[in-house]
Order: structure tokens, then sequence, then C-alpha cells
């Protein structure tokens, strides 16, 4: 068990292709993190530079307090389980799990003793001498990861994890995957391109977007205040709803409406500022009667998502401008009529300023190298004082 | 056809059906058996044609050197005119001929060194080396290497003719070894190597294709455990491709046992020291004209390729079902 440093990590790829690009990055010891981000954003990059399987080409990777950046992957004490988990077809399940101790050279009584008692920790027992052609997609997850134990890996890679399991058995496996985490302690690192499986699982996470991470933190952090306009559209089942928006004195107008100014923003913004006004689906109140200084708009699109709804409206532009598409989560049996006018209010204190797709008054990391940081660190302390 | 396509259908169904259930080969076959809806009749008369030219050009040629190997048949003579049928005379001389034996001796070295060892095994490393290799690298050296496989053989023996030479050759040029007899002093392995260089192309390309069938994380997951280049093979890649490896030993190994282009470049010489099989029966039947004898050699060597065939499918058939 060991925490992970990556220091200025970078790769090019021969033909110029930048993967990653300069990250600096912790992962606490015993720590479950996740490596998030669409296709292409080199978290398997990632995954692999920190395996050993790709070489960095500039910057260090840490493992425990050794340097392993031009070690072999044989030597860096890791073990990782594939997407499509690289079982050996021509070996059995014992000789599977038992593969790793064999290379070490480990007699083979020892070697089987080890798989059984591994076996029998992830519900294999019966199944030993099956050959994984025989086994389920479940079953060969767990042989995998049973491998992956045999040999008591200093920190676990697990490359889309579940991306090979049917919708029912991804989330049997995904609680199975948490508490075995859990009771093994052992430094965990995840490559997902679903962010729900990434808030599901992951103590922390990163999210990755061209090589770099745009944001690190728990899944609760990256939820509520992600830190631009490109981790608010790409965390959560339903995007964020980012609006264009105008400040003027202590509110923002949002399609002509003015909403009040998001508290940790206050001190970092001007009248007449253009900025962004981010509000998730989940934290806006729909009402069928008119309300002063709501949002208010035509439904258009009533979408069922089982035990809530999504609601589509239509908010006309302010000043002639074209109208912009606003989301709604409400519960069951409040969804509002098609075609009819609705009224939307956010919830406090769950609204969101984006400027140049940066967060507005975040905890110190917002906009970097302006003066304007000093500022909003200064006047995050005294929020409350003109209000 | 429509008889010999069915025949391999119970065989891979009844293995499936093992692990399956028993329901199922007996009805969906007999369906299977006619899916172009021809009948039997029409089908024959597609056949036929093909199946004539088989019988003519292959079989009634294997019985007639059949029938020719227990007569004294000669090219010129008496015997040509009125052939004698001496039953197995033939091969009891052959066996016990000197010469058949050394004969045969060289052409194991030829197959072992040439196909076995020196085409699989320089084909499967360049194969290896090139696996992820793309670009100008990997189109040149298969380039080269193809160019020795497609060239003709009387080009290619001319070539290493001029490479070999004892007084104007390129390699004692390159060597510096002016008069160095490399055909007359080491006969049989001039041309091992010349035919490693000749065959290694279908090797390659062969493994080459079986190795993109090696899924990469297998061999990540063995490099992460700490697996040595050899433990990989070993462990991941020689298990995945066994069967393309038998499919090319296999074939090489014919292919070499058979190969007359040795004769090219040595004639059998000096003192028959790279007399391979196929040169001896060129010499005793078509130079020394007893064809008889030729023939009786012939089919001996027809025998050995069989044994050769047999051995090399029946490991194959054991790997099949021992992955069942």
């Amino acid at each position: 068990m060991a925490a992970i440093t990556l220091r200025r990590l970078g790769k090019v790829y021969p033909g110029g292709v930048r993967a990653l690009d300069g990250l600096d990055l912790s992962i606490a010891d015993g720590e479950f993190f996740a490596l998030l981000g669409p296709s292409g954003c080199g978290k398997t990059t990632l995954l692999r530079t920190i395996a050993g399987l790709e070489v960095a080409t500039e910057g260090a990777v840490q493992i425990g307090d050794r340097d392993v950046t031009n070690l072999q992957p044989g030597r860096r004490d890791v073990a990782m389980v594939f997407q499509d988990y690289a079982l050996f077809p021509h070996m059995t399940v014992e000789e599977n799990i038992g593969y790793p101790l064999r290379i070490k050279k480990l007699p083979r009584s020892a070697r089987r003793d080890k798989a059984a008692e591994t076996a029998a920790e992830l519900g294999l027992t019966g199944l030993l001498d099956r050959r994984p052609g025989q086994l389920s997609g479940g079953q060969q997850q767990r042989v995998a990861l049973a491998r992956a134990m045999a040999c008591h890996p200093q920190v676990f890679l697990l490359d889309e994890p579940l991306s090979n399991l049917d919708a029912r058995l991804r989330l049997e496996a995904r609680t199975f995957l948490k508490r075995l985490q859990r009771e093994l302690g052992v430094t965990c690192v995840f490559v997902t391109h679903d962010q729900a499986e990434a808030l599901a699982l992951a103590d922390r996470i990163a999210v990755m977007e061209g090589g770099r991470i745009r944001q690190v933190g728990t899944p609760v952090e990256v939820f509520r205040r992600p830190a631009n306009t490109f981790v608010a559209g790409f965390i959560g089942s339903t995007p964020m709803n980012l609006l264009d928006a105008e400040v003027a004195g202590d509110a923002v107008v949002v399609a002509g409406t003015r909403l009040p100014l998001p508290e940790p923003a206050r001190a970092v913004v001007a009248d007449g500022d253009r900025v962004v006004y981010g509000v998730r689906p989940e934290y806006l109140d729909l009402h069928t009667a008119p309300l002063d200084d709501a949002l208010s708009g035509r439904v258009v699109v009533v979408e069922n998502l089982g035990s809530s709804s999504l609601v589509s409206l239509d908010l006309p532009g302010g000043d002639g401008v074209a109208g912009v598409g606003l989301q709604v989560v409400v519960p069951e049996g409040r969804e509002p009529e098609l075609g009819s006018t609705g009224w939307v209010v956010p919830r406090a204190g769950r609204s969101l300023l984006y400027r140049d797709g940066e967060l507005l008054g975040a905890d110190g990391g917002g906009v970097v190298g302006s003066g304007v940081v000093g500022a909003g660190a200064t006047g995050g302390g005294v929020v409350g004082g003109p209000a | 056809m429509a008889r010999t396509t069915s025949p391999p259908d119970p065989t891979t169904a009844g293995a499936g059906g093992s692990a399956t259930g028993r329901d199922d080969p007996g009805t969906p076959l007999a369906r299977r058996a006619d899916a172009a809806g021809l009948g039997r009749a029409r089908a024959g008369g597609f056949v036929l044609p093909g199946l004539v030219l088989i019988v003519l050009f292959l079989v009634v040629p294997a019985l007639w050197t059949i029938y020719l190997g227990v007569t004294n048949y000669r090219l010129t003579g008496l015997a040509a005119a009125d052939p004698q049928v001496v039953g197995l005379d033939n091969y009891t001389a052959a066996l016990g001929d000197e010469r058949f034996r050394s004969s045969l001796w060289l052409t194991l070295q030829f197959v072992l060194g040439s196909a076995v060892i020196g085409q699989a095994g320089l084909g499967f490393a360049i194969a290896w080396s090139l696996r992820d290799r793309h670009g100008p690298v990997r189109r040149v050296v298969e380039a080269l290497v193809l160019l020795a496989w497609i060239l003709p053989s009387s080009v290619v023996a001319f070539l290493w003719i001029a490479l070999l030479d004892r007084d104007a050759g390129t390699l004692n040029a390159l060597l510096g070894t002016p008069g160095m007899a490399w055909l007359l002093d080491h006969p049989m392995l001039s041309v091992i190597l010349f035919n490693t260089w000749r065959g290694t192309a279908f090797s390659m390309m062969l493994y080459g294709a079986a190795l993109q069938n090696v899924p990469p994380s297998h061999l990540e997951t063995a490099r992460l455990a700490g697996a040595s280049t050899w433990q990989q093979l070993r462990d991941v890649v020689f298990p995945r491709i066994r069967g393309h490896v038998l499919t090319n030993l296999l074939l090489i190994s014919l292919w070499t046992f058979n190969d007359f282009t040795p004769f090219l470049i040595t004639a059998g010489g000096p003192e028959q020291r790279s007399e391979i099989l196929p040169v001896y029966v060129f010499k005793i039947a078509l130079s020394g004209g007893e064809l008889g004898f030729g023939a009786a050699i012939s089919f001996l060597m027809l025998l050995i390729n069989l044994v050769i065939a047999l051995v090399y499918l029946r490991t194959l058939g054991q790997r099949r079902e021992a992955r069942r």
C-alpha cells in the first residue's frame, strides 16, 4: 500500500500527439481514485504511465517513496485489471490467479494455496478448474481481480472495470468493487468515462480533458462546485444549465430575469460583467403559478426518469436575443402540461457563476494569475458583511 | 463437393454438441447438406469437371508412379520397349542403397535446418520484432524479405551462384577471402542458408498475422507480473498461436522436403554432398534413365510426406481436444 505522486508528468507520442500535459497529482495511500473524462482525454495513458506500460517523456512518477519513472512495469509492484480482463484462455482459473506468483518462482503448492485462498475471498471457490471461456462476465472479472490481488501489490490499477458488464451486473459489480477496496485498503486508481460510475465509486475524482486535469475533488465537490464549465457539463446524469448572464448590482440578470448573485462570487464580480450562470436541473424548483424573480418559459419536452422527470423549457430571449433552453428535474406527480408556462426558481446556495469558463469565487483555485484572485480571497471572508 | 463438404460438419457439430447438448447435430445437418437446393445430380454435375481434372493429373500419375515402381522401366534400351514387373526389388534396392540413405539424411538436415529452424525461426523473429512497428522500417524489411520469395528460382539461383562464386563472388569480395569455394567446401550449409533466405517470407507473413491475434492486454498482464520476453512468449504468445505454428511447420516442411531449387545451385554436388531426395530422384530417373527405380523412390518420398503430415495433423488435433 502506497501513495502515488505525479510531478509535471508529460507524455508525447512519437507522432507528436501530446497525451499528458504536465500533470501534478497526489493520490493518497488507500484512496479509491477515479480518472474521469471523455475519450481521448489521456486518462488511459495516465493509468498506463503509472503502470509503466507507457514511458513518460517528462516528469516523474512516485509510488510510496520510490521513484518508479524509469522502472519496468514488473518491478513497480502494481497490478492492473484490463477492460477485457486479459485472462489467459489456455490456463485454468487457478493457473490464471497463480500466474504472477509463478513468475515470482513460488513453488506450485504455495501457488495453489494462495489461489484457493484468494478465490475464496471473491466467491470463486467452485470454479478453480474451469477455463475462462466457461465463466460469465462477472466471474471473469472476479478472476482478473483475484489475479491482481494474489501478489499483494501496492497499487491496483483498473481500466474501465465495469464497461464490459451488462447494466444490471454493473451495479452489482460496482458495489462489490467498492466493498473489496474498503476491505483491502489498497490504493486503487481506475479509469472511466462514465461520470455516474466515478461519483459512485471514488473517494476522489480527477476530471481530465485534452491531457490536463480540469478538477480534482471528492464526488460532492466535483458535483456541487464544478471548477469550470467543462466539468459542469460533464458531471451529472443531466448536464448543468449554463446560461449567459450579466451582473447588475447585487443581482445577476439571466434571460431578462433578476436572480440573486451567488454568494462566493459576490466579491469578484463588478457591475456589468458578462458571466455564465450555472445551476443543475436537480437544484431548480418548477412552479406552475407566476412568481417574482423566477425564470419563466414554455414547457417543450417532458422526459420520464422513473422517480422524477426532466422538463425542458424554452426561455424567451431578452432584448431580441434568441431563446435559450433550460432543464429542470421535477419529482414524480409534479410534471407540468406540455406547452404550459412554468416558473423556475433556483435553490439558495446551489447556483454558480463562471467567467471565461472558470468558476468564480472557487476556493483559491478559480482564476489563476489575475489580480482579482487576491480580492476574491480576501473578500471571501467578508461575504456576510454587506448583506 | 456436396459430399466432401458435409463430412467435416458432424465432427465440429459433435464436438460442440458435447459441450452444449446432444440434441441438435442430427436435424439441422440434413437441411444444411443441400443448402444450395441443387439436388444430388446437378450438384454432382458441377463438381464433375474438377474431379475429372484431379483424377487425370493427380490420381492417374500417382498410380502410374506406383506401377512404374514395381517395374524395371527405363528411359532407353530394351527395358523401355518391354518393361518387366520386378515386384519389390526396386524398394529393397533403394533401402539398401547407401546413396539413398545418405540422400535421405541430407534431406532431413535440409528440412530441419532451412525450414524448421531457418525459415520458421527467422520468420518468427522478424515478425516478433516488427509486431508493433509501422512505417518505413517495417515496409522496407517486408519488401526485402518478400522479394526473395517472389523472384523466380532461376534468377535466385543465379544470384546465389554469383554471391558464392570462388573467383569473382560477392561474398568473398566482402569478406576479403578470395578463392574460398563456399559451394564446394560447405555445399549443405550454402543450400540451407539459401533456402532459409528464400522461404522466410512465408513464415514471416504467417506469424505476423498470427501475432495480431495476441491481445496486447495479455502481453501487458504478463509484463506487469514481471515476465521476461521468453516467459511472455512461452505463456502468452505460443499457446495463442500454436495452431499457426503447426500449420506453418507442416507446409514449409513439405515444401522444403520436395524442393528442387538447390539443384540449380550445387547440382547435388560435390560428390553427392548436397544431393537431397528430389535431386537424387531426378538424377536416377532422368539423368540415369532408371525410371522404375526413380518411381519407387518417389513413392517412398510420398510415404515420408504422408508421415510428416500425419504427425503434424495429429498434434494439431490433440491441441483442439485439449482446448475443449
